[in-house]
């Protein structure tokens, strides 16, 4: 894409999700969902592969599988979906974000609510027998 | 092929915007004139997406939180066999890519190779949902059905809801390629169609998700 006089205004123009911005050519999409692939199952074969090995300490593992999960959803959103930080894309994006917001509300906040719970209601535990001192 | 169509400036009869043309083609800033349809459609399918994956959370809230009450009865480690996963994981991956070939394909107007992708794409969804069906029927047989502990519950509701996705998904996925057979490569069907791929694409990313959190790590990670 040139960047010439008025051309760069083609910039600020919004795109749909799923859609590429650049001219249609079939190799160039046809390289980045092959890209794509590779690298979603180079990362699933990562995710699967990982409790088998003692690559990671033991306790780590959890962690490790949510990071290669975070970034395959990552591959999938910009080669599948096409869903990039350019400037066509902010709408796209802020939804994107607001999305990932509530998404992290909703789960980490029952979790961390309902550990809670069950740590303050243990049938006779130390911080039942505390609260009871008062 | 939109880069066209957005391209060429609005007409702006009423000559509402202020740069009558001229300025900027910015939309959203009183110039420019309304997006086109197809953006507009792809937007607002994005957002219907997005309102899902929240849904989807609500169950993964669910699963995180009911994973350890399994009332005596049998947990992840002793139910989930991950080479199954493994394969459901793989039909998935490739049925995804398989329709982005299909959104190529409709893009360059192939209608033969826009056929095979699909029917490839279907192959894959429907191995796909054969295993998973074949998995639920395994553990019910077992006795570990959805009534069997807090955590069967929340196991088949989070991974049954997925399913159902992809099952609405081959229906669709059919009824697409039957509208493009009888209708061709007319705008709106081709603005369904990305609405569909959109689809696809965000179940394999639930899938990755799911496959993450129920089998990988509730295997004994």
């Amino acid at each position: 894409m040139t960047h010439g006089h008025g051309e760069d205004h083609f910039r600020d123009l919004d795109s749909a999700p799923g859609d590429e911005r650049e001219e249609f050519e079939l190799a160039a999409g046809v390289r980045g969902y092959l890209l794509g692939l590779f690298l979603a199952t180079l990362l699933t074969a990562i995710s699967f592969a990982l409790p088998w090995t003692n690559i990671i300490w033991k306790p780590g593992i959890p962690v490790a599988l949510v990071v290669f999960a975070i970034a395959q959803m990552g591959v999938h959103l910009v080669f599948f979906l096409h869903i990039t930080t350019s400037p066509d894309n902010t709408n796209n994006i802020l939804a994107l974000a607001f999305g990932v917001l509530i998404v992290f509300l909703i789960i980490g906040g029952s979790i961390w609510i309902m550990n809670n719970l069950n740590r303050n209601m243990l049938p006779g535990g130390e911080q039942t027998q505390m609260q009871m001192g008062h | 092929m939109t880069t066209a169509d957005i391209a060429a400036p609005r007409q702006d009869p009423y000559h509402i915007g202020h740069g009558h043309g001229h300025g900027s083609l910015a939309r959203g800033h009183g110039e420019g004139g309304p997006a086109p349809k197809r953006i507009i459609v792809g937007y607002g399918f994005w957002i219907f997406l997005l309102s899902d994956i929240v849904m989807f959370s609500a169950f993964f809230a669910a699963f995180a939180v009911l994973q350890g009450e399994t009332a005596g009865g049998p947990s992840g480690k002793d139910l989930f066999d991950l080479r199954i996963t493994a394969i459901e994981t793989g039909c998935l991956l490739i049925s995804s890519f398989m329709c982005g070939m299909a959104s190529l394909a409709a893009e360059a107007r192939r209608a033969l190779w826009f056929h095979a992708a699909m029917a490839a794409t279907f192959v894959f969804g429907a191995a796909f949902i054969y295993l998973e069906v074949r998995e639920f029927w395994v553990l019910v047989e077992q006795g570990a059905g959805p009534t069997r502990s807090a955590f069967l519950s929340a196991f088949f509701t989070l991974v049954g809801c997925h399913g159902l996705h992809v099952t609405a998904g081959l229906l669709w996925l059919l009824t697409m390629m039957a509208q493009i057979f009888a209708k061709g490569f007319r705008p709106d069907i081709l603005r369904r169609y990305l609405c569909f791929s959109l689809f696809w694409h965000a179940l394999d990313i639930i899938w990755v998700a799911l496959f993450t959190v129920v089998y990988l790590m509730g295997a004994g990670a």
